[in-house]
């Protein structure tokens, strides 16, 4: 098996093929592009379809400490059918909840399309011994949970410990059995996008089966340029290996107009066939209504109040 | 592969998400049948009652006629320039010529979206390039040097500078109204008059630029416009009454000015073409230096006098660069220049089309490899595709002469000595770029390169306080920033 360098010796990676080269990011000409990527005008047909699309891919989230099983209720319910009134808008992807709340959304969500998924690992910080992140991953999976995003140690990363980093994401993935790994990078924390590169290709060495920006819990959180930076990476290993990286951006996305804007970079950097909730998702909450409103806009072409949109 | 290797996905099967067409509204400009000539503070009809239409180059659409003026009204032109220098504005203070300058530049600001569909619709560049770049950019200049008219004595201390007396000005098609910019306002600001020639294809916003000057009440005579063909701009040169002539365009033109010129004692700056070297070393940060590369190319149509066409990619990174390269011009949207999503618009002319036409011939034929991505052309119109050529040789016609296009070719090196000295091995030196994260080798290139700006990780950025110029065959002196100030100026001491 092939040994990628910056990873310690008796460390096995899941790859045969060489991965792309670190490399580095130039941050001035990446923040350009994704701005230029920002002032696509999407259109008519072109924006109904994008804000369809943003739903489907939507993981809906509540990460509250104050989440109760009435609040994830009602989410669940609004994640199946986010709009009563109209039985064309789809179901969102997923509902992105606590371990605790895993056992309420499997039951809530029981027959439709909505996956569970649970953040797990000592999230949001990661600062918890590793066998207490994979008991709470095991937990989150025994619950029911169909994905796992788990947080990356960025302590570990940031003084250099890769191999640390490495490790546990290999052994969270093997905790995950069956369910999906989106492994969180916590960008926000990372200070370059070097790191972001970095931090990006360790994950996916690791096993990860999505790449996601951030818990959400820290400033800055998703951003675009640090999502054209991720895809970038994907884009690369897929050239190198073959292998097809997710992608999640999360957090800081509130508007459809944010949304297709990502779309955007997503269509233009990695083509049409990431276009899919297979292989991207929005961790998002309050955009869903946002899209909701656009497309009534869009067909009826005028605005309607918030109030005849759901809260929950 | 490893048994805990995931099963790598099938790429799902494409949805097509084709956008829509966002075109920018027309009915912002209002274009008259018929513009005259805008000499003396108000638009008369040409002496030589000759007239050219223009025309838009992405639908062969008549836009207006256009007055072509003959030797006479030149000299109309050129009278009237001289009166208003030595009718007050060379006498003017400083800052009240400041203040003229000042509200031009918010004029532009606010006629922008009108300016940007006008430079669109005439040049066939894309709306989000004059709206984002040109426009900007326009406004920017007068702004700059609005700023430098009271302080003068204070870019050039203990010179004492003065005004030189009437200038005549001929631009490009590829830039417009920011040419116009570039030659007025340092002209204006130093306190000269000015007769400007715009270029044949490109009239338009030089025209809705004298009702600008109208509105901004600029003393009549200050500033002259007088549009025509290569005759308009060979009588404006001869003219006997200049005391300054700055040109931008082709080489040959310019050699020709300056043969016209020698031992008059007319003041002559040149900017003129270019085939710059856009330098990449294999420790460059790759998919921006993919993007450097397109935006040195493809911008503007590959349009532009200082653009990127050469490559000099380093051997070791040459092959997954290219095939970046490639991949990133399938993305490249050709079609209507009015559209907010166009990246690449129509080719300014047939005249020009045709050069490029017969210099990608020319490359073929010497054996070099093409590559342009499947794109559908519009019908009518001046379309070229997005265009790379590799395994292209030093000696080849398409490595040393200027295309003015969106054409590149990819030439390798192996080692820095030898990046540098391709690059400087042209006739030309305007431009140049390097892309490399290893910031003592940007230096240790820079310094070497022969070529007015060098770029470092980034290309084709332009600012006014910063100067712009020509080595060897791209030219002499130097447009923006306080350099820009000097040819525009005489010294009493």
């Amino acid at each position: 098996m092939a040994q990628a360098k910056l990873l310690p010796r008796d460390l096995e990676l899941p790859l045969d093929l060489r991965l792309p080269r670190i490399g580095s990011v130039d941050a001035v000409a990446l923040e350009a592009r994704a701005g230029e990527l920002a002032k696509r005008s999407i259109k008519k047909g072109a924006k109904l379809a994008a804000l369809d699309l943003a739903i489907r891919m939507i993981d809906l989230t509540t990460l509250e400490g104050a989440d109760t099983p009435g609040k994830v209720s009602a989410l669940c319910a609004k994640a199946m059918r986010p709009d009563p009134t109209d039985p064309g808008i789809p179901a969102v992807a997923a509902v992105c909840v606590y371990p605790n709340l895993v056992a309420v959304a499997r039951a809530k969500l029981a027959g439709s399309t909505v996956k569970v998924a649970s953040v797990a690992t000592a999230f949001p910080s990661g600062q918890s011994p590793i066998d207490v992140k994979l008991a709470d991953v095991h937990e989150a999976v025994a619950l029911g949970a169909d994905e796992i995003d788990m947080v990356i140690d960025r302590g570990a990363f940031l003084s250099g410990r890769y191999a640390k980093v490495v490790d546990e994401i290999v052994r969270v993935k093997e905790a995950c059995g069956d369910a999906h790994l989106k492994v969180i990078l916590e960008t926000g924390e990372l200070g370059t996008y070097d790191n972001v590169r970095r931090a990006s290709l360790l994950a996916i060495a690791a096993g990860a089966d999505f790449i996601k920006t951030s818990t959400g819990k820290v400033s800055p959180a998703a951003t675009l340029p640090v999502t054209l930076c991720m895809l970038e990476v994907i884009r690369d290993v897929h050239d190198e290996t073959g292998r097809v990286i997710g992608m999640k951006p999360a957090g800081g996305i509130r508007t459809a107009k944010q949304a297709i804007q990502y779309l955007c970079v997503l269509n233009e950097t990695l083509g049409s066939a990431w276009l899919t909730p297979d292989l991207f998702r929005f961790g998002a909450s309050s955009l869903l209504n946002d899209v909701l409103m656009q497309i009534r806009k869009q067909r009826s072409g005028a605005y309607q109040s918030g109030d005849y949109f759901t809260i929950d | 592969m490893a048994a805990k290797t995931p099963a790598a996905r099938a790429v799902p099967s494409p949805l097509e998400w084709e956008y829509a067409p966002a075109p920018e509204a027309r009915d912002v400009v209002s274009l008259e049948e018929r513009y005259g000539l805008f000499i003396g503070g108000e638009q008369v009809a040409p002496r030589s009652r000759k007239w050219f239409a223009t025309t838009s180059p992405s639908t062969e659409e008549h836009l207006a006629d256009v007055a072509l003026a003959g030797a006479r009204d030149v000299d109309l032109a050129v009278q009237a320039a001289r009166g208003a220098f030595e009718d007050g504005w060379s006498t003017l203070r400083p800052a009240e010529r400041a203040k003229y300058l000042f509200r031009i530049a918010r004029l532009i600001q606010e006629r922008s979206r009108e300016l940007a569909v006008a430079e669109s619709l005439d040049g066939g560049k894309p709306i989000k390039e004059s709206r984002d770049v040109d426009l900007p950019l326009a406004a920017a200049h007068f702004f700059y040097y609005a700023g430098w008219a009271d302080k003068l004595e204070y870019a050039f201390p203990n010179r004492r500078p003065r005004p030189l007396g009437v200038a005549g000005q001929i631009i490009p098609w590829n830039f417009p109204l920011l040419m116009l910019a570039w030659k007025i306002a340092p002209a204006l600001a130093c306190g000269n008059t000015v007769v400007l020639k715009p270029a044949e294809t490109t009239p338009l916003t030089a025209l809705i630029f004298t009702d600008i000057c109208c509105q901004a009440e600029l003393p009549p005579g200050v500033v002259n416009i007088v549009t025509g063909d290569g005759s308009t701009g060979a009588h404006l040169v001869k003219h006997p009454d200049l005391d300054k002539v700055a040109f931008t365009g082709s080489t040959e033109v310019g050699k020709a000015i300056q043969r016209e010129l020698a031992g008059t004692g007319v003041k002559l700056t040149l900017e003129l073409g270019g085939k710059a070297a856009n330098i990449v070393f294999d420790d460059c940060a790759l998919d921006q230096a993919v993007e450097g590369i397109v935006n040195g190319i493809y911008f503007n149509q590959g349009h532009v006098c200082c653009a990127g066409s050469r490559l000099l990619v380093q051997e070791s990174i040459a092959e997954q660069l290219v095939t970046k390269l490639k991949r990133r011009l399938r993305t490249i949207r050709v079609g209507d220049p009015l559209d907010k999503n166009t990246d690449l618009g129509a080719i300014n002319s047939r005249m020009q089309l045709d050069r490029i036409h017969e210099l990608v011939a020319a490359g073929k034929e010497e054996g070099a490899e093409m590559y342009q991505p499947p794109c559908r052309l519009p019908e009518k119109g001046y379309w070229f595709a997005p265009t790379v050529f590799t395994n292209v040789a030093q000696s080849s016609r398409i490595a040393q002469e200027e295309i003015f296009g969106p054409v590149l070719s990819v030439l390798t090196f192996r080692t820095p000595a030898e990046a540098v000295e391709k690059a400087n091995n042209t006739p030309y030196g305007l431009s140049a770029g390097v892309w490399t994260e290893k910031g003592s080798r940007i230096l240790w290139v820079a310094e070497r390169l022969r070529a007015g700006v060098v770029w470092a990780n980034t290309f084709n950025r332009f600012d006014p306080t910063s100067p712009f110029g020509g080595y060897k065959e791209s030219g002499f002196g130097r447009e923006g920033g306080l350099h820009g100030l000097e040819p525009y100026v005489r010294f009493d001491r």
